[in-house]
């Protein structure tokens, strides 16, 4: 029992920046823009939000380095993918590129460096319901952050007009222009809340992930991020499954390694991205019609005036 | 000037009704660098009016109706309405005024469901569930039936275009743009949309209808204003002009009459397809259904139908795009070719012009030489030893250019930067100087101005008269009318029998296009039974 509780509790905490980081790419893919600098803008984001940390003591204000930083990436993103026009995947790639470079420069003089990690909520009557209590609420706050997360942005893209819209900016920008939407205004905003979640995620890993800084440390989970996305099929619901997939995979891992059994470690961390090219497999075969992506992802629009 | 009187009218259900225009614009001038596309144009709109804009391809119809709407501002020039000078921030300030457009390329998003597209085209100040009722109520209202729930990519074209003027209406607009309404629609669908049309104006609203098909400007409008190189030439009654008239003022001169030659002969067969049936490559492809015709030399048969009926598939069925089990189901020239790629069976003899300009018939960003290239390596002399013949590929450009009239700015431009009409040109020309013992082109004239459309109409008929078989594939009956001997109808993936374009009515062909058969006398006799 308490083997398995602690698995599980591994699992979350692995899971979390993914599911963070996959919520925000969903919202900017559901508004048509494929931004691929993910990995780019957590690794800034975990390297300023384990500064602000450190300056601070606060957790929270790290946090908020980390958001803040995320932003700033993902708004170089926009000036170039939406402003300018240029190619999503190209600027996307620059934008990983940047961030890794990037990082190691802020994190540099904190390489060494420890903090104090987030504390674990303690929530009384919800923290001691048996099983789920110790799962959901006995965790640090992101985990239950992340969850909150997911639900809202389903509840933004499915039940509001708000959400209704930046999906239809996502299937056709040339009908939503028409229409008078203000189509590049309204991805900029759905690049910067992804910016956002990024950063956040990547402040996730040293703020309560582990309590130390090293350049590189969100070593590819950025790219799993994004399998994440296309693997749920751009579906929040799925996303929430998809991420303590992945997150397992990634801790199963860890323990097959412990324990000496002879899978190669390079093959488990291949698993996201063979399950993902699975998944596309499946949905290819299974499809009805329509388009599970969203129909304008990736593509560059300038609006005529 | 009555225009300057303030004449607010709330007449019972708040409609405009007075003595000045709802909408009118004054030296209306839209500039895109030194291009004029909207030269200081005057247009009155008023109530209880189906006013038409007519004009050819780059005329400024669409330039001007998207300034109305607010989707681009003017460079110069006023719009009042009701008397009163605006200045539209955008399409939903020109909505809320009470403004509604139809777009011709449907502003609808596929994976969204109708209640979703429809709520998308309003301002959103009602609930979704209040929306829902009301779409359902004026759908109802006006017999426009949708359903609510379904994916747009489930629907038809006619489908979709309800969903548009639904979506128009349930704004209560004043006044209605619509922008080529009929272009995709079956006749017996067009004269339902007349309907709603005529009963829209009967309460008191004003419509600016944009068509290219004359016949219906005057059969349904009462005023027409023409627009030619972004001015206006003149406001009329249509009901007074005729066709060859009001194409007169469109064009800036006469249009060619199209003729066939006199005593043009038919010869051995050519086209010969054996009940081609081919299952669908997409997820919603149509499948073809025992498809049979001979076409002979000299002879223009014409395929009508709604598009999405299986044109697309028998197009690539035909030219090798897709190949068929049984050799024997296309003989072209006598030879099975079923099994044949294109350029094989461009080596026998055919040529093919595919409904797509852009991407399809031509590389966009390839020059014309290079395009001429692409169809005529393998049999017209172009490759030597594997070496492109620079200087043969660009004698059939500037042949093509020569023969067709293609207007362009260099010798050698990229595909992409011809107009329509003028790229529509160069295709069906540069097939055509291959000199195609059977060529097979879909929607020829589609998208393409009277004058570019009466250069390949005629040259269309040049060919067959020179001995070869032709297969036109079209959506307009008008013109199949004007070209073709024979006409047929696809419906679900079925060819009917080709009628002889004597005896192909409308009405014939717009019940084959509505998937009904013509059995008149044997349905009698069932009825007699």
């Amino acid at each position: 029992m308490e083997l398995v509780e602690a698995i599980i509790l591994a699992v979350l905490a692995a899971s979390t920046p993914l599911l963070i980081a996959a919520a925000g790419e969903l919202v900017t893919e559901r508004s048509g823009v494929l931004n691929l600098g993910v990995e780019g803008m957590m690794i800034v984001g975990a390297a300023c939000g384990f500064a602000g940390a450190w300056l601070t003591g606060s957790i929270f204000i790290g946090a908020l380095f980390g958001i803040v930083a995320g932003t700033m990436m993902s708004l170089v993103f926009a000036l170039m993918a939406l402003g300018l026009a240029v190619n999503q995947v190209a600027t996307g790639l620059a934008l990983t590129i940047l961030g890794v470079g990037l990082s190691g420069l802020i994190g540099a003089g904190f390489v060494g460096e420890r903090i104090t990690p987030a504390l674990h909520l303690y929530i009384p009557g919800l923290t001691e319901i048996p099983l789920v209590g110790r799962v959901l609420f006995g965790e640090d706050a992101f985990v239950c952050f992340s969850l909150a997360l997911v639900v809202g942005v389903w509840w933004f893209l499915y039940r509001t007009r708000q959400g209704l819209i930046l999906r239809a900016c996502g299937d056709n920008h040339v009908s939503a222009h028409a229409l008078g939407y203000p189509v590049l205004r309204i991805r900029t905003i759905a690049v910067m809340f992804g910016g956002a979640c990024a950063g956040l995620a990547g402040a996730y890993l040293p703020l309560a992930y582990t309590p130390f800084f090293i350049p590189g440390m969100t070593a590819g989970r950025g790219w799993i991020a994004l399998a994440l996305v296309v693997f749920s099929s751009w579906r929040p619901g799925r996303l929430v499954v998809g991420a303590y997939l992945f997150g397992a995979v990634t801790i199963l891992q860890l323990h097959a390694q412990g324990w000496g059994v002879g899978v190669p470690s390079q093959f488990m961390s291949a698993l996201p991205y063979l399950a993902t090219v699975f998944v596309l497999v499946l949905l290819s075969r299974a499809r009805t019609g329509g388009s599970t992506a969203p129909a304008a992802l990736g593509t560059v629009f300038v609006p005529d005036r | 000037m009555p225009a300057h009187q303030p004449m607010l009218d709330p007449t019972t259900n708040g409609l405009y009704s007075g003595e000045s225009p709802l909408l009118r614009t004054i030296g209306l001038t839209k500039r895109y660098g030194d291009f004029l596309a909207n030269d200081a144009i005057d247009i009155d709109i008023w109530p209880t009016e189906i006013h038409a804009l007519l004009g050819e391809n780059g005329a400024g119809k669409s330039t001007l109706v998207k300034a109305i709407y607010g989707l681009i501002q003017p460079s110069a020039g006023e719009i009042f309405w009701k008397s009163q000078p605006i200045v539209l921030s955008g399409p939903s300030e020109a909505r809320s005024r009470g403004i509604g457009m139809v777009f011709q390329h449907f502003s609808l998003f596929d994976n969204l469901t109708v209640a979703e597209n429809v709520a998308l085209g309003l301002d959103g100040r009602e609930s979704f569930k209040d929306m829902s009722a009301r779409l359902e109520q004026v759908s109802k209202t006006y017999g426009l039936p949708l359903d609510p729930k379904r994916e747009v990519w489930q629907l038809s074209v006619g489908e979709r275009q309800r969903i548009e003027i639904v979506r128009a209406l349930m704004q209560d607009p004043q006044f209605l743009i619509l922008d080529e309404p009929t272009a995709v629609l079956t006749p017996q669908e067009a004269d339902q949309l007349f309907i709603v049309l005529e009963r829209l104006k009967a309460e008191g609203r004003a419509i600016l209808y944009i068509s290219h098909k004359l016949e219906e400007v005057k059969r349904l409008c009462d005023t027409a204003t023409i627009l030619r190189g972004g001015k206006k030439v003149e406001t009329c009654n249509p009901r007074l002009e005729t066709a060859a008239s009001l194409a007169r003022m469109m064009v800036g001169g006469e249009i060619k009459q199209v003729k066939a030659a006199a005593g043009r002969q038919t010869t051995v067969p050519r086209l010969v397809v054996n009940d081609l049936s081919l299952a669908p490559a997409e997820p919603h492809g149509v499948r073809l259904e025992h498809i049979s015709f001979e076409l002979k030399g000299g002879e223009i048969l014409g395929i009508a139908g709604v598009a999405g009926n299986g044109q697309d598939e028998l197009f690539a069925a035909l030219s090798g795009e897709r190949l068929s089990k049984d050799p024997g189901t296309i003989v072209i020239e006598g030879l099975a070719a079923g099994h044949l790629s294109i350029t094989q069976r461009r080596k026998l003899g055919a040529a093919f012009v595919p409904e797509e300009r852009l991407g399809h018939g031509t590389a966009p960003r390839m020059k014309l030489s290079e395009n001429a290239l692409l169809t005529g390596h393998a049999a017209s002399g172009m490759v030597h030893h594997g070496f492109i013949d620079t200087a043969a590929t660009l004698k059939t450009v500037d042949r093509a250019t020569e023969t067709f009239d293609v207007r362009k700015a260099k010798r050698d431009p990229e595909a992409a930067s011809l107009s329509g009409g003028n790229l529509q040109k160069f295709i069906v020309g540069r097939e055509i100087l291959r000199n195609p013992a059977v060529l097979v082109v879909s929607q020829p004239t589609w998208g393409v101005d009277a004058g570019a459309a009466a250069v390949i109409r005629q040259a269309l008929l040049d060919l067959a008269t020179a001995g070869a078989a032709v297969l036109v594939t079209s959506q307009d009956l008008d013109e199949l009318a004007e070209i073709a001997d024979r006409i047929a109808v696809m419906f679900h993936g079925h060819l009917s029998a080709p009628l002889a374009t004597s005896e192909a009515t409308r009405e014939k062909l717009g019940l084959l296009m509505g998937g009904s058969t013509l059995e008149p006398k044997e349905a009698a006799h069932a009825v007699g039974a």
